[in-house]
């Protein structure tokens, strides 16, 4: 049986935990509070994009020069995935969950005799896949050290990948990332970038009013804002992630912050016990020995 | 006067929704004066100075670094790749903009695609768009 003076220090020691693991949850949630108002911010502008890539997709996707990253390579044998994560970890189940589904993605696109390529986007997914699939990773991307996500960051990533479209690299690219569905529940999710899919509810909005005249011609416009709308997908998913993450860091904080305090009460208990036996016990050698006198 | 609305969007925020009588933007194939009732246009914008009159005055002034606009009777969205009012620009950036611009011109070889070669020297306007509004501010 521990000792009173083990006990008094794992007392302490769970206490010190607990007070780091309330500092964490307050940190995520000014935090999430931030990413929440970037993705917020973010919103209009991807939105305003769809309605327009919607109306131009309809009127080029037919023609046989349609640009690759709207109709894709014609051919469906190399697959790239951008896994994102984050950075770091603490924060449950939620890089785990990601890296789960892109196993299970590979695994699947591999069954299916496709050719996977993987691209990682955080630390924690590339030191994930590292284990299975270290061959397939062609790139890490981090943003370690960095307070925030820009948009530059998923221009980068954007870019990236556009380049290795134009060099023939893929033929298809889909993001797996935690889509961010409120701070207790994220959802890793699978999302095709290329080619890319057309918004299904804009291409169903009434016709008639999209008789827009183009400035330079249609495929001119949509060579430049195809890459445009890449870079906002990409960045609309690291913001998701990065709201996602905080909220699981939250949850995962709020939950060892009660653990703790469980722990704490049942070690006091224990302490308590441990010292009332004690004190009985000397009792007992006491008056023992005074009726042995 | 009859006004619409103007909605400049940056990827990372709402710059500016509301009525205005006219916005001068930078269209890829020179500057263009939208007024209300405008036929539906979509238009690429190279980097340049957009200007919003309401009232009867210039209003805004914002530097914006390329982009699109999507042009309707009652209503314009201009989609910027960034957006910045005149006042806050500096020229340091705007020089840094077009060094670095052209740094990305000479290493452009023969091979590259066309589209690529035109991506760059667009950077290169967009720079010294910002540093001649910048140079004006």
């Amino acid at each position: 049986m521990a000792s009173l003076k083990d006990l008094r220090g794992r007392i302490n020691s769970v206490k010190s935990t607990r007070k780091i693991t309330q500092a964490m949850k307050m940190v995520a949630a000014a935090k999430l509070r931030r990413a929440q108002a970037q993705a917020e911010a973010a919103r209009p502008y991807a939105e305003r994009m769809e309605t327009i890539l919607a109306s131009l997709g309809r009127t080029v996707a037919g023609s046989p020069t349609a640009p690759r990253m709207l109709v894709g390579t014609g051919a469906e044998r190399v697959h790239l995935l951008v896994v994102v994560t984050a950075d770091r970890g603490l924060a449950g189940a939620f890089n785990t969950n990601v890296g789960r589904l892109a196993r299970a993605r590979i695994r699947a696109l591999e069954e299916a005799g496709k050719v996977v390529k993987v691209l990682t986007v955080g630390r924690k997914g590339a030191s994930f896949l590292r284990r299975d699939y270290a061959s397939r990773i062609v790139g890490e991307i981090t943003f370690m050290g960095k307070k925030r996500i820009e948009f530059s960051d998923a221009e980068a990533v954007a870019k990236r990948v556009n380049t290795m479209l134009e060099n023939g690299e893929f033929d298809v690219c889909s993001v797996v990332y935690n889509r961010f569905q409120s701070v207790i529940s994220q959802i890793p999710t699978d999302q095709r970038l290329i080619p890319a899919p057309m918004p299904e509810a804009a291409a169903a909005a009434p016709g008639a009013e999209a008789q827009y005249e183009y400035e330079p011609d249609e495929e001119g416009i949509l060579a430049t804002l195809l890459p445009r709308n890449l870079a906002i997908q990409m960045y609309r998913a690291l913001l998701e992630s990065t709201a996602g993450f905080y909220g699981s860091q939250m949850t995962a904080m709020d939950n060892a912050t009660r653990n703790a305090g469980d722990m704490i009460n049942k070690l006091t208990l224990n302490y308590n016990r441990t010292r009332q036996a004690n004190i009985t016990r000397e009792l007992i050698e006491i008056i023992s020995g005074a009726e042995a006198v | 006067m009859a006004t619409f609305l103007l909605e400049l969007v940056s990827p990372e925020r709402l710059l500016l929704s509301r009525q205005v009588e006219m916005a001068t933007i930078p269209a890829a194939e020179g500057e263009m004066g939208v007024l209300p009732g405008h036929s539906p246009m979509v238009v690429t914008l190279r980097g340049g100075v957009i200007s919003v009159r309401e009232n009867g005055q210039e209003m805004d002034k914002l530097f914006i670094g390329g982009g699109f606009a999507e042009v309707s009777p009652g209503r314009v969205t201009v989609l910027a790749d960034e957006a910045t009012p005149l006042a806050e620009l500096s020229r340091a950036t705007a020089e840094k903009r077009i060094k670095d611009a052209e740094a990305a011109i000479a290493e452009i070889s023969a091979d590259d695609t066309e589209t690529k070669r035109d991506a760059a020297l667009a950077r290169l306007l967009s720079a010294r768009a910002m540093l001649a509004a910048a140079q004006a501010a």
